[in-house]
């Protein structure tokens, strides 16, 4: 039973992606797709901490953010002269601040309580904060210096993007880390508002060390994992094969360009799925559930939930970095304004619920359910308001205003979808199977 | 001497009175979430976009009486639409509460579900705001703009130094000390306050005294209408209004209502402050005020700012994390952790 | 016929029934006093009484008015009065407040009430203004019965009343239960301290498994070898 539902509704998904590609173009239609894989991957992530744990993460965007940093940080060629200028400052500036926070840790573990401990930790504090200053200051303003224009960044390893991959998710565990350290064994709600809180810092780490990642002035043109256009329409094997199929090979070749994306997003969602579904069998998903469903008496039992919890938050991150990463690698450039919550975050919860907590192809379902619509919506919402419009003069203001304002309408649609679903559909399109 | 009392002058300009005027918004806005988490038992993601929402409706009764040539002379004509704002918002929320979370009530749901309820309503209201008043900044703000003007106090005291006070922030203050007193006298004194108050300390044995819950949620509802909607105006009025700001208060809220201890409201108008201060003076930029108090002409090179503006939210996340690791029921107990 | 009349109870939490035809009376202005070993379905038993688990079969007659099938806040309407074994006062609020919040359904004057009360336990008297949760563990009872006692009920329950607190005090709540019981007070108790229960109890219930094993006045199951032996510690 539940396996044909799988089959209907990824059957009936396909249908509509092969839908867009007849009615409008190929090239819409494999764009979709191309989103649709890496928000099934992220949803997958935060799937494995709801839905295996019940953690409600709402700074996923700044997770997907720290995939995004680690391309720019892997992949892009160093900038000439940069790491002489102040890059080696700059990281001993960074090195200098983590010592002072571990010093103060320390002390704080090793001293006894008291009034003595308290001014050395602030002392700590202060006198690391200037030094780091110090050091950190300069260096930065000397890496902006150069060329600000086309670099004014240290640049990045030159290394191939792929490797960024994995990379990102590992930037996204070590925060999720912290994070989980201070808030898991506190309420639930704790969680939810410093994760919040993190991502709107580590967004405005992004928009804000140019030093590190140009800031607004965006990292463009950033490496391929796939053949460039230009390349493939000078390419005689592409040309043969374009000519075979009888496609215009200026046309094909970016359809191309993003049937490798495809392939490249398929391999990496088959991984993360075959690796979430086994550790969801194993002894370790099912101790994860039983937790989820009764922290109370599995503490009793002697399980130690705030750890378990710490490990799951911590691999869910990985997963959403490990997407973040594979989505600056599709739009080849980190726009760090690009960010938004209501698109970073809420929406891969939708996707989450929607699909059906709990169940890793739900998760997988619900990613490319909601951004088909997601991005089908406007479309839809403009006809709409063009139909509810069509009685009205030409510039009539009311008119222009609905139409101008029809994009909002997509966030009240997903809210109210969130609602309807939590409401009348909780355990989703496709529910966890009940063990 | 001169110089010290100028020294005072430009803290009180720059960093005190602007302190106080955001210290008591987001007082309102903590009082509202830690009222929602003492009676509903969940964090509020969606006041923010109360907040927001409130606002907008104030802001159209504003346009719509400025139309009519309606004002109030010197102060802004928003104190007149504000009682209009209550009430659509107060109708909002207990139609959202009567649709949504009365449902999860008689389910006793996880407080994680509310939660994720809330954002959902969130995104709601996110988009009936942007869908109404658009995206951008909106101004409405009109008559007097300052009570006090800097360059008027300068020649009156003859210094280099001076303080600007505006109405907006004059408003804030005394509006917000006029609601607080409102809220006090009504949780302590009236039997419906102490209702509350009891369901907030022991769901189940109001319940064994006959106390109402519909009634308690409802009235906990129309309150959190009114500190928004006055927290959200006040905001607009004091900088400006824009959507996406008001989904960003969240933080700093959340943060102020957790210092306080989540469930305490005197609590949470504290941590309001404690959260305002900080981020203020941390990202203030200390140069001038560092030349009037050394001695000499020395006069520091950079901006001497310990923080730059730009993360003024990290201010709130660090407190917040202090908090968590040291005293997670907050400085004044609040509720469980 | 009794005041209170619970007959033939039998039900649960949803799961296996936990009480078995289990009978329970209760007189106007005497006590009564359950008691049994550990997990024998006292509580539940009381709170089946005040309606707060559901049971299929058998009825509950206060007054001669059947109230098998309404809420708890209703039966508070109807003249009863609980009090839970734990959580049973308002913390953060005043002594005075929380006697306040009994009375919440009265719409009549409550200061003779209230002043009852305070004769009855003179120390709450002397700290009406301090919070509930700042009290020490027997003052948190007398202010958890007080409150109770503030609706004017016709049965007061209580569910271990001396859970928790010193010898010393143990007696003196039973002294003050016993005054209550002299205003024509029904009263009905479930009790870990047996001995000393039945002791100023009119009418005892020993319960085993969910159901009635001996039932008669206090002073009889006291003189019971078995009782003694079996629940008493010998």
């Amino acid at each position: 039973m539940l396996i044909n539902r799988n089959i209907v509704y990824f059957t009936i998904m396909a249908l509509l992606l092969i839908g867009v590609g007849l009615f409008q173009s190929w090239n819409v239609s494999l764009s979709i797709l191309n989103l649709c894989l890496i928000s099934a991957i992220m949803a997958l992530g935060v799937n494995i901490q709801w839905g295996y744990a019940g953690l409600f993460n709402v700074g996923i965007m700044g997770f997907a953010a720290l995939g995004g940093l680690a391309a720019v940080l892997v992949a892009m060629p160093p900038v000439e002269g940069a790491w002489s200028a102040g890059g080696w400052g700059a990281i001993g500036g960074l090195f200098l601040a983590f010592i002072s926070i571990a010093l103060a840790v320390i002390t704080y573990q090793r001293m006894s309580a008291g009034r003595t401990r308290s001014i050395i930790i602030i002392a700590i504090c202060v006198i690391g904060f200037f030094i780091t200053r110090a050091v950190f200051g300069p260096a930065t303003h000397a890496i902006e210096d150069i060329n600000p224009a086309t670099s004014g960044y240290l640049g990045g390893f030159g290394l191939p993007i792929v490797l960024s991959w994995p990379v990102g998710g590992i930037f996204a565990g070590i925060a999720a880390w912290v994070i989980g350290k201070i808030t898991l064994g506190l309420r639930s709600d704790y969680l939810a508002i410093a994760t919040l809180g993190i991502s709107e810092i580590i967004i405005a780490v992004l928009k804000h060390e140019d030093w590190m990642t140009r800031g607004v002035k965006n990292v463009i043109g950033m490496p391929r994992p796939v053949p460039y256009e230009v390349n493939l329409q000078t390419a005689d094997w592409f040309i043969t094969l374009s000519s075979t199929l009888g496609a215009d090979p200026v046309g094909f070749s970016s359809i191309f360009v993003k049937i490798c994306y495809a392939c490249l997003f398929v391999s990496m969602l088959l991984i993360v799925l075959w690796l979430s579904e086994t550790a969801l069998k194993s002894p370790w998903g099912r101790m994860m559930r039983a937790i989820r469903d009764n922290e109370v008496s599995a503490n009793a039992m002697g399980k130690n939930v705030t750890k378990r919890h710490l490990q799951v938050f911590v691999l869910g991150s990985v997963v959403v970095g490990l997407a973040g990463a594979m989505l600056t690698t599709l739009d080849g450039q980190l726009t760090p304004t690009s960010y938004q919550p209501l698109r970073f975050t809420f929406l891969i919860w939708i996707m989450v619920i929607v699909g059906g907590s709990g169940n890793n192809w739900g998760a997988v379902l619900g990613g490319f359910v909601i951004w088909f619509f997601w991005i089908e919506a406007e479309p839809l919402g403009l006809v709409l308001m063009n139909v509810i419009t069509s009685g009205m003069a030409e510039d009539n203001s009311l008119r222009l205003h609905l139409i101008e304002s029809a994009a909002h309408m997509r966030l009240m649609t997903m809210g109210l979808i969130l609602l309807l679903v939590l409401r009348f559909s909780p355990r989703g399109l496709l529910p966890e199977k009940s063990s | 001497m001169e110089d010290l009392l100028n020294a005072f002058l430009l803290m009180s300009n720059f960093v005190f009175v602007p302190a106080i005027a955001y210290g008591s918004q987001l007082a309102l806005g903590a009082v509202g979430v830690t009222l929602v988490y003492g009676i509903l038992r969940f964090s509020n993601f969606a006041h923010g976009d109360t907040m927001a929402f409130g606002t907008m409706i104030v802001i159209l009764f504003t346009w719509w009486f400025q139309s009519m040539g309606i004002n109030l002379g010197p102060l802004p004509t928003a104190l007149l639409a504000l009682p209009f704002g209550i009430i659509v918002t107060a109708i909002f929320l207990l139609g959202s509460d009567k649709l949504i979370y009365r449902f999860y009530r008689e389910q006793k749901a996880a407080p994680v579900i509310y939660l994720i309820a809330s954002v959902g309503i969130m995104f709601v209201l996110n988009g009936v705001v942007r869908f109404i008043i658009g995206p951008n900044d909106q101004r409405f703000a009109d008559g007097e703009r300052f009570i006090v003007k800097a360059r008027e106090m300068k020649q009156y005291l003859g210094t280099a130094e001076g303080v600007s006070i505006k109405v907006s922030q004059g408003l804030t203050v005394i509006t917000a000390i006029i609601v607080v007193i409102a809220l006090f006298w009504f949780l302590n004194k009236t039997r419906t306050g102490k209702s509350m108050r009891a369901f907030s300390d022991n769901e189940d044995l109001a319940l064994l005294s006959g106390i109402s819950p519909d009634k308690v949620v409802a009235v906990t509802w129309i309150l959190v209408a009114i500190l928004a909607t006055v927290a959200g105006t006040l905001y607009g009025l004091d900088k400006s209004f824009k959507p996406f700001t008001y989904f960003q208060l969240l933080l700093p809220i959340f943060a102020s209502a957790i210092v306080g201890g989540l469930g305490n409201p005197l609590g949470a108008i504290a941590g309001g402050f404690v959260i305002a201060f900080s981020e203020i003076m941390i990202t203030y930029p200390y140069k001038k005020f560092v030349a009037y108090v050394v001695p000499g002409d020395w006069k520091p090179e950079g901006l001497v700012q310990l923080l730059a503006t730009d993360y003024k939210f990290a201010v709130s996340f660090i407190i917040l994390v202090l908090v968590l690791l040291f005293r997670p029921t907050g400085i004044f107990a609040g509720k469980s952790v | 016929m009794s005041y209170l009349i619970a007959e033939g109870m039998t039900g649960g939490y949803g799961g296996a029934d936990i009480l078995h035809d289990c009978n329970i009376y209760a007189e106007k202005g005497e006590i009564a006093v359950i008691v049994g070993p550990n997990g024998a379905g006292k509580s539940t038993a009381m709170k089946a009484i005040f309606g707060m688990l559901n049971i299929h079969s058998g009825r509950v007659v206060l007054d001669g008015e059947d109230i098998t099938n309404l809420t708890p806040q209703a039966r508070v309407a109807k003249g009863m009065a609980f009090v839970p074994q734990t959580a049973n006062v308002f913390p953060t609020m005043s002594v005075e407040e929380n006697l306040e919040m009994g009375a919440f359904l009265r719409r009549d004057d409550i200061r003779v009430t209230m002043n009852e009360v305070f004769d009855l336990f003179p120390i709450l008297k002397d700290k009406r203004n301090q919070k509930a949760g700042e009290l020490s563990g027997g003052q948190r009872q007398q202010v958890a019965v007080g409150r109770a006692l503030m609706t004017q009920p016709k049965l007061l329950m209580l569910d271990e009343p001396t859970a928790g607190v010193s010898p010393i005090v143990m007696d003196e709540l039973f002294d003050n239960i016993i005054e209550v019981a002299r205003t024509k007070i029904s009263i009905l108790m479930v009790e870990q301290n047996a001995r000393q229960a039945l002791n100023i109890a009119d009418k005892g219930y020993v319960m085993v498994q969910g159901s009635n094993r001996f039932t008669d006045t206090g002073e009889v199951l006291l003189n019971n070898p078995e009782v003694r032996k079996s629940f008493l510690g010998g």
